[in-house]
């Protein structure tokens, strides 16, 4: 029983971390094809069949190319900076819910890697240790261009962690519990959580944008102040991780996105039509990656959308405008729940 | 029985080996030839003098990370609040007492906020106000001697 189980669950792994990384990967192709789309331009398509093998001549240049670690720098939080940031990114993947549960042989196979009863709590606490990787490695290579976009990303970061938290609270008044699996199921066969919140949502969305320093929150790398940020010295596989690290937290957070709010697996009306357990499942998870593409495209679209915010109107946007909005959100929903709730 | 904590383990054993299969792999096939200009700090094409890197920061980001780290500890505090705060299985009166009391946990800390708020800690551009010593009592007769 014990080794069964442990078998599936590798087996579970190992696919989800394929497909988050690849994803990942193949968001860097789809980023810049739609930017070319968005420019009137054609976009990579020397490799390949309309440039389709792009994300894997880029990574093989990156694994190929030389390792400089400059004489400045300490070298050992020089490598521990990308690798922290790639791990961070990769272990949210862990208790998100892929699909509700495979039949196979009688047995239930649950499509989740951990289920864990504070899921919320967990997927908040990686993501920000997420931090630690940017701070450390722009910190260690002792370049001012890299210590200002470092400081720059975590003051970013911790500012609009609280907002983000304050809005996830008031979901968890709603739902009762802190398990993303349950939250799922809840909405499966009631409103989804965008209807309910749907303040809350834009604040989280908002949020999201600013935790994985994408555009228009791209401060913490901003070429024309910074050369590169916090990855200003980086080259080689380190800094293919920074980047791929940006990418995968991309992905995590449409998924928390798409499942915290959009219903996850849960397609509307698909118990009415009395299919059979491992296709609905199988139908579940598509759906699931459906909004979760959704919601990268959203990314790209506003990347090549809305040019980029001075620092003080980011501070100012953070501390001064959803801070007390998620809060006034709380308050609405502790109330909304008084009222319709008994 | 593993728990479901082990699992989460388990799956940060699989990233920790895919980041040093990467770094393995990289290190078979990848060219090493170091000098000293390639080793040199970036600096827009000039030589890096005076203290690079480890250096200084501006204060305000600490004064921020410390307003950061109040509600950090608050958002801790609300999350088990907010997970009992359904609960039908408590008394019914519950939820009335647990929304006066969130109110008055989260008045107390707007009023830090608005504290910062205030202070100017929270405007980004607040360096920008220098207060002018306008108001230094100067002697009149000093500058304006009558003869």
């Amino acid at each position: 029983m014990d080794f069964t189980f442990l078998i599936d669950k590798t087996i579970l792994v190992a696919i989800i971390f394929a497909i988050s990384l690849g994803i990942a990967a193949y968001s860097t192709y789809f980023e810049r094809k739609f930017a070319g789309f968005f420019q009137d331009r054609i976009g990579p398509d020397r490799a390949g069949p309309f440039g389709i093998l792009q994300p894997i001549a880029d990574g093989v240049k990156l694994v190929m190319k030389e390792e400089i670690i400059p004489a400045g720098a300490n070298p050992f939080l020089f490598i521990a900076g990308p690798s922290l940031s790639m791990l961070t990114a990769c272990m949210t993947t862990a208790v998100l819910p892929w699909g509700s549960y495979l039949e196979i042989g009688g047995r239930k196979i649950p499509l989740q890697v951990a289920d864990v009863n504070i899921g919320i709590l967990y997927v908040f606490g990686v993501v920000s240790l997420g931090v630690y990787g940017l701070m450390i490695g722009g910190w260690a290579s002792n370049n001012k261009f890299s210590l200002l976009g470092a400081i720059r990303a975590a003051s970013q970061n911790i500012s609009y962690e609280i907002a983000m938290g304050l809005s996830i609270i008031a979901l968890v008044m709603m739902s009762g519990t802190l398990s993303i699996g349950t939250i799922v199921e809840q909405q499966q066969n009631s409103y989804w959580y965008v209807v309910l919140q749907p303040l809350g949502f834009l604040i989280f969305l908002i949020c999201s944008f600013a935790e994985t320093n994408r555009t228009p929150f791209d401060l913490p790398e901003c070429e024309a102040e910074l050369v590169g940020g916090y990855h200003t010295e980086y080259s080689s596989m380190k800094l293919g991780f920074y980047l791929f690290a940006e990418y995968t937290n991309m992905f995590v957070s449409s998924a928390v996105m798409s499942a915290l709010y959009f219903g996850g697996y849960s397609v509307p009306f698909i118990s009415a039509l009395h299919l059979d357990q491992n296709l609905v499942a199988i139908i579940g998870t598509l759906a699931f990656f459906g909004k979760i593409l959704f919601f990268i495209f959203f990314f790209m679209w506003v990347r090549w959308t809305i040019p980029r915010f001075r620092y003080d109107q980011l501070m100012k946007l953070g501390w001064q405008i959803l801070i007390p909005l998620s809060i006034i959100n709380i308050v609405l929903t502790g109330i909304f729940i008084l009222v319709f709730d008994k | 029985m593993i728990s479901q904590f082990g699992i989460i383990v388990l799956f940060g054993v699989v990233a920790i080996l895919f980041l040093i299969f990467m770094f393995f792999i990289s290190s078979l096939i990848r060219k090493q030839k170091p000098n000293i200009e390639k080793l040199s700090t970036y600096e827009c094409g000039e030589e890096a003098i005076g203290a690079i890197g480890f250096g200084t920061f501006n204060m305000r980001y600490y004064i921020l990370a410390i307003i950061f780290l109040l509600f950090d500890v608050e958002i801790l505090l609300l999350f088990p609040w907010a997970e009992v705060f359904m609960n039908k299985d408590l008394n019914p009166s519950w939820t009335v007492w647990a929304l006066v009391e969130l109110t008055i946990f989260v008045i107390v800390l707007a009023i830090g906020l608005a504290y910062a708020w205030a202070k100017g800690h929270l405007d980004w551009n607040n360096h920008l106000v220098v207060k002018q010593p306008h108001d230094i009592p100067l002697a009149y007769k000093t500058f304006n001697k009558e003869r």
